[in-house]
């Protein structure tokens, strides 16, 4: 009953935000409304039962990426008039894609199905608490796949570094180093000045 | 805050300060006689309708929640006063000693300005976000107290991902920044917005670190089984402030940033952005910002005492100190932390932006991610690490 209640309320309030998305004319109000279709998406992973993937999907993407995306959308000079211009010449195209898409949306969810070799994982024990039973499953069966995901995205922030990364030349830099090895003897230097003359 | 100057308010916020105060004692007192009643059997028909039926474990839920919300709300009002006067003390001058008795009805003084004050909205302000954001804020801090334990099964919502849902509300703590910042259209509440998700995101890195050594080492997510993990026969030795000791200097310095508080309050710092991302804000939607910070800083040294000083634990595990209530242990141990926080406010300068980032990205990213792996290898291959999958 309980589960019901909420799980209206969740996933109304997840719809609704995902609409508003699209539709809010302030693009800062856009990502807003997409951070709280994520926090609804969260609360339905938890009356699923799913505790960890609830947090970590609020850790990860609402706290972190889209902290980021706010921030890029926030400071970007959006114009909502020349927005708004090319709507309607752009229009049959948008609706040709949002057709496709839709087409391949229904094609796969009509076409889904628990794949036998996925069927046969090892299941948790039901004793288990969700994150120890994503661990075991995470840790052993899943491994290779796990450690591949990291690498592909240790090899996207390389790049993002090596993309962005200049060394400029005639730039003074701060070499904290040398700044903490520092002492009153090899900094300051006494010196007998004579007068009217000047170092 | 003005009357953190010794000038004398007028009466009227001495009525207010009274009437404050009086309901504040009011509220305890009635949620602590029907705690009492419901907890010491008295109405033990009533308590097993509360945990057996659904309406009942309904209006537990809530009757706990605005117990902790009401005991959350007192505890920023002695916070104000207690900080006023550590800082009075290491400034060698008295500190608020006006409003009521030796001052301690200052901070209701307070709270009652902030009420009666006119809020002012900017012309240019992004209205909707603009009162959101306090909002958020405030909801935020205040949802954190959900999982903390403050005594062996004293806790709103013993979930088994405390430490995670802690970890969460605290990473979404920015958007209330953010969101006041960009919303006052203005210059320095955005700069100050900046400067804070900047900051908050990376000092939110050390402290993911920091937990998972913790919960590495007691091998649960749940807060209440990390403080049971540090019951050991060798009393406060055994808490993991001593085996993690790098560890818990770490996720000191990284809450005070993470509360955004001295030395790293570069997002208020005043004499480059004023008030940061409460330039635009008055009255009661200030009180809110402010509460909210001050929500925050407790919530980091709750966190403070039961990830690392044993939670209700008490320090010398015999009697007589095991006698005294657990209860008494946690409060003493967050206040403790509190008392830390102030002074480091009374007597650290100011960091260079540049430094905060170089401290959280290029000294502690590499010392927490160097102790994890040094953590797990110890608990591998000493045997010590809990055996969670039985």
């Amino acid at each position: 009953m309980a589960e019901a209640v909420f799980f209206w309320i969740f996933s109304t309030i997840l719809v609704g935000s995902a609409v508003a998305v699209i539709f809010a004319r302030n693009p800062v109000h856009s990502v807003l409304f997409l951070i709280l279709a994520f926090v609804s998406a969260a609360g339905l992973f938890l009356i699923l039962g799913a505790e960890f993937l609830a947090m970590i999907l609020v850790v990860v993407y609402v706290g972190a990426v889209a902290v980021l995306f706010l921030f890029i959308v926030m400071l970007l000079d959006v114009d909502f008039a020349r927005m708004k211009e090319g709507f309607v010449t752009y229009l049959p195209q948008g609706l040709l894609i949002a057709f496709v898409f839709g087409a391949e949306l229904v094609y796969v969810v009509s076409g889904w199905a628990v794949s036998p070799h996925a069927a046969g994982a090892a299941t948790p024990s039901g004793t288990l608490s969700n994150t120890a039973a994503l661990g075991e499953v995470l840790y052993t069966r899943y491994v290779y796949f796990f450690q591949a995901a990291g690498f592909i995205l240790l090899t996207a922030m390389i790049g993002a570094i090596v993309i962005t990364l200049h060394h400029k030349v005639g730039v003074k830099r701060q070499d904290i180093g040398a700044q903490n090895a520092r002492t009153p003897e090899t900094a300051i230097e006494l010196r007998k000045v004579p007068s009217r003359v000047g170092i | 805050m003005s009357s953190a100057t010794p000038t004398r308010p007028d009466s009227s916020s001495n009525w207010l300060a009274i009437i404050g105060g009086g309901a504040a004692v009011a509220v305890v007192f009635v949620v602590a006689i029907v705690w009492w009643l419901v907890a010491g059997g008295y109405f033990a028909a009533l308590g097993r309708w509360m945990h057996e039926s659904d309406l009942g474990s309904a209006l537990r839920y809530i009757l706990e929640a605005l117990a902790m919300l009401v005991c959350v709300l007192l505890s920023t009002a002695v916070l104000i006063y207690f900080e006023r006067k550590v800082w009075g003390s290491v400034h060698i001058r008295r500190g608020p000693n006006v409003v009521g008795p030796w001052g301690i009805l200052t901070p209701f003084a307070d709270f009652g300005k902030f009420i009666i004050k006119e809020p002012i909205i900017p012309a240019g302000a992004n209205k909707g976000a603009f009162l959101l954001a306090p909002l958020v804020s405030v909801v935020l801090a205040f949802a954190g107290w959900a999982v903390i334990p403050v005594n062996d099964g004293w806790v709103v919502a013993d979930i088994n991902v405390g430490i995670l849902y802690l970890f969460a509300v605290s990473s979404l703590g920015v958007y209330g920044i953010i969101m006041a910042g960009w919303a006052s259209n203005s210059k320095y509440p955005l700069l100050s917005a900046l400067r804070s998700a900047a900051q908050m995101v990376s000092y939110e890195v050390s402290i993911g670190f920091v937990i998972v050594t913790v919960l590495m080492c007691a091998g649960s997510l749940n807060l209440s089984d990390i403080v049971r993990a540090q019951d050991t026969r060798f009393g406060l030795l055994g808490w993991y402030w001593l085996p993690l000791l790098p560890m818990f200097i770490i996720f000191f310095v990284s809450s005070l940033a993470e509360t955004n508080r001295p030395p790293f309050d570069l997002t208020e710092a005043e004499s480059e952005l004023v008030a940061g991302y409460m330039v635009e804000y008055s009255a009661s939607l200030f009180l809110l910002q402010f509460l909210t910070e001050l929500v925050a800083i407790l919530l980091m040294s709750a966190m403070t005492a039961v990830l690392f000083l044993g939670g209700w634990l008490s320090p010398l595990p015999f009697p007589p100190f095991t006698w005294i209530p657990g209860i008494v242990w946690f409060l003493l141990k967050m206040w403790s932390v509190v008392f830390c926080f102030s002074m480091v406010k009374a007597f650290v300068p100011r960091y260079r932006y540049d430094q905060l980032m170089r401290l959280g990205w290029k000294v502690f990213l590499p010392i927490s991610l160097f102790m994890v792996v040094l953590v797990a290898a110890v608990l591998e291959f000493t045997g010590l690490g809990a055996n969670v999958s039985g």
